[in-house]
């Protein structure tokens, strides 16, 4: 598949360090799948989309190294190329808690759009990077599924100060949801996961890896022997107890494994 | 999949079936080797290991630009061999035989890697002197006497098997083969990715891959490889592992007609998923039953004869 041209409608400032570009089109995207979007010149990079309005699709983006930082210089009327969607992503269903850390609520977004009578609880450091919260037209297409937005940071400064995980945890035996999804760092996926093993409840995680081709080619993408491009990149609980690099190791752009640390040390 | 019809040999290196993953493609972790295995590959290449680190090319690296030709330029990603110990200590659970790819930017790097490799579980080595789009320029396999000392530096440090693997983009492919043959190669690999090729998609001013330009692959280079793999062996007689597009069961026969006596799977994975090596075994048997093709060995080389 070739890249497809997209123009670039407007860029959104979302915060210090994130930005969402506003492209002209439609992809025919499931929640939770990725696409690669090309900077021509530049590099090419996996991103969830965020969401689609009419003729519109958002791609929420951090700025980590050249390649994004390239990206966050684009104005209105430059050309991007998009390849895919690709990959497996959630299996939306109601009664559902959703956990998003950070930028990890790009990858669920759309999926908190989807399901109904759902809980979407969304963390960040502080609360300037609680992305969309003051977008009124995305919470309302989120509450208009009867699904309800719980805030927390961890310095408190908006919503409850606590973790996500601790917020879950509270929350999963009172709601008992019959799924619970989330994307965000590792070890919050990682805890998200032992909880929902603890309680016996399904669940979906989205997980990051540094990506090359994007179709299940290369091998970059590795986590023990699947490939986050196309096995991933979510991943439910029977797959995921099989992760034992899940939350320890990671591959580097030179196939080096890595712990955790050395690698988000070399994206950062 | 235990089809004894199936059975080959290379370099005296007995493997189930002779269908083998290709360098380049999935072999960056023992655990993603050892799925391949499972996915019926007799024998795996895992990913080139470099004598430095390299972090590879930019993205795109890897475009299926039409419905049967794939353009990469991955850019040799290695940890470089000193930081693959513990990917190469686990070679021993990979359950068929293990082809070693190695490159470097000098004979003495190569020798280097493969003496290196002296004490793993490696079966044979892969003198990768082919790739059309190294950063460095170096592609010793379009010269004679280049590919000589490539090969006589790796065959005085190691007694495993050397299989140099060939581009078919040089002047004259045969004399490439019959310099390996001269300086002791045991086998020949043939052929990498044709070009390198900048390819132009529509609505865009630079060319994928993102490096600017790179190697074809896939079904679309069938037949011009199955000529290749013909003159090389009508001149050498060496042992051949075939690829270039082979997607097909019909492919893999027509390979080992021409005279391979393993083929090479990597751009299929793209077209027919990673159980690819399973399904081209069965397609193999299919034929063979209705042909009455007692084994695979009885057909080796058959156009030549």
């Amino acid at each position: 598949m070739n890249p497809v041209p997209f123009s670039v409608r407007r860029v959104i400032r979302e915060s210090t360090d994130s930005f969402t570009l506003i492209l002209e089109g439609y992809l025919r995207s499931k929640p939770g799948q990725f696409v690669m979007l090309w900077l021509p010149g530049v590099d090419e990079k996996p991103f969830a989309v965020a969401y689609q309005n009419d003729g519109e699709v958002a791609i929420t983006i951090e700025k980590k190294g050249n390649a994004t930082r390239a990206m966050s210089e684009l104005k209105k009327g430059d050309k991007v190329g998009i390849r895919g969607p690709f990959g497996h992503g959630f299996t939306p269903r109601d009664n559902s808690i959703i956990v998003a850390g950070g930028l990890g609520i790009a990858s669920v977004l759309d999926l908190a759009m989807t399901v109904r009578n759902s809980i979407l609880i969304q963390g960040a450091r502080t609360g300037d990077l609680l992305l969309y919260r003051e977008t009124k037209e995305l919470l309302e297409r989120i509450e208009c599924m009867k699904n309800k937005i719980l805030y927390c940071t961890d310095d408190g400064s908006v919503g409850e100060k606590a973790f996500t995980t601790s917020v879950l945890c509270n929350l999963i035996k009172e709601k008992k949801p019959d799924i619970v999804y989330a994307c965000g760092p590792e070890i919050m996926m990682l805890k998200t996961f032992e909880i929902c093993e603890q309680n016996k409840i399904d669940c979906e995680i989205s997980i990051e890896r540094f990506m090359k081709c994007g179709i299940g080619l290369c091998g970059s993408c590795v986590i023990n022997d699947q490939l986050v491009c196309k096995d991933g990149p979510v991943f439910n609980n029977e797959k995921v107890r099989k992760l034992t690099e899940l939350g320890k190791f990671a591959r580097l752009p030179t196939g080096k494994k890595v712990e955790l640390k050395e690698y988000y040390a070399y994206h950062s | 999949m235990m089809d004894n019809r199936l059975t080959t040999e290379i370099c005296g290196i007995r493997m189930d079936n002779p269908t083998v993953l290709a360098s380049g493609f999935l072999g960056t972790s023992v655990d993603l080797l050892k799925r391949v295995v499972h996915n019926g590959a007799g024998a795996v290449t895992p990913k080139s290991i470099g004598f430095v680190p390299k972090s590879g090319h930019p993205n795109p690296t890897i475009v299926p630009f039409n419905e049967n030709t794939i353009v990469n330029a991955v850019g040799l990603p290695t940890p470089g061999y000193k930081d693959m110990m513990p990917e190469l200590a686990r070679y021993g659970e990979i359950p068929v035989p293990v082809i070693a790819s190695i490159y470097g930017s000098s004979p003495d790097e190569y020798a280097t890697i493969a003496n290196f490799l002296n004490d793993y579980d490696v079966d044979i080595i892969e003198l990768n002197i082919s790739c059309p789009h190294r950063g460095d320029g170096i592609l010793f396999g379009a010269d004679p006497d280049k590919t000589r000392e490539v090969v006589r530096a790796v065959k005085a440090v190691t007694k495993k098997p050397v299989m140099p693997k060939l581009t078919p983009n040089c002047d004259c492919i045969v004399d490439i083969a019959l310099a390996c043959k001269e300086s002791g190669a045991d086998a020949l690999c043939a052929v990498n990715t044709y070009g390198p090729e900048p390819i132009r998609v529509p609505g865009f001013d630079n060319p994928v891959p993102g490096f600017g330009k790179g190697g074809l692959s896939g079904p679309a280079l069938l037949n011009t490889t199955l000529g290749i793999i013909r003159d090389i062996y009508s001149a050498t007689g060496l042992p051949i592992l075939g690829m270039g597009g082979v997607t097909y069961g019909a492919d893999a026969i027509e390979m080992i007609k021409n005279g391979a006596v393993a083929v090479g799977i990597g751009s299929a994975i793209y077209y027919r998923d990673m159980d690819v090596f399973k399904k081209v075994c069965n397609e193999m048997i299919d034929i063979m039953d209705k042909q009455g093709i007692k084994s695979i060995k009885d057909i080796q080389g058959g156009y030549l004869k």
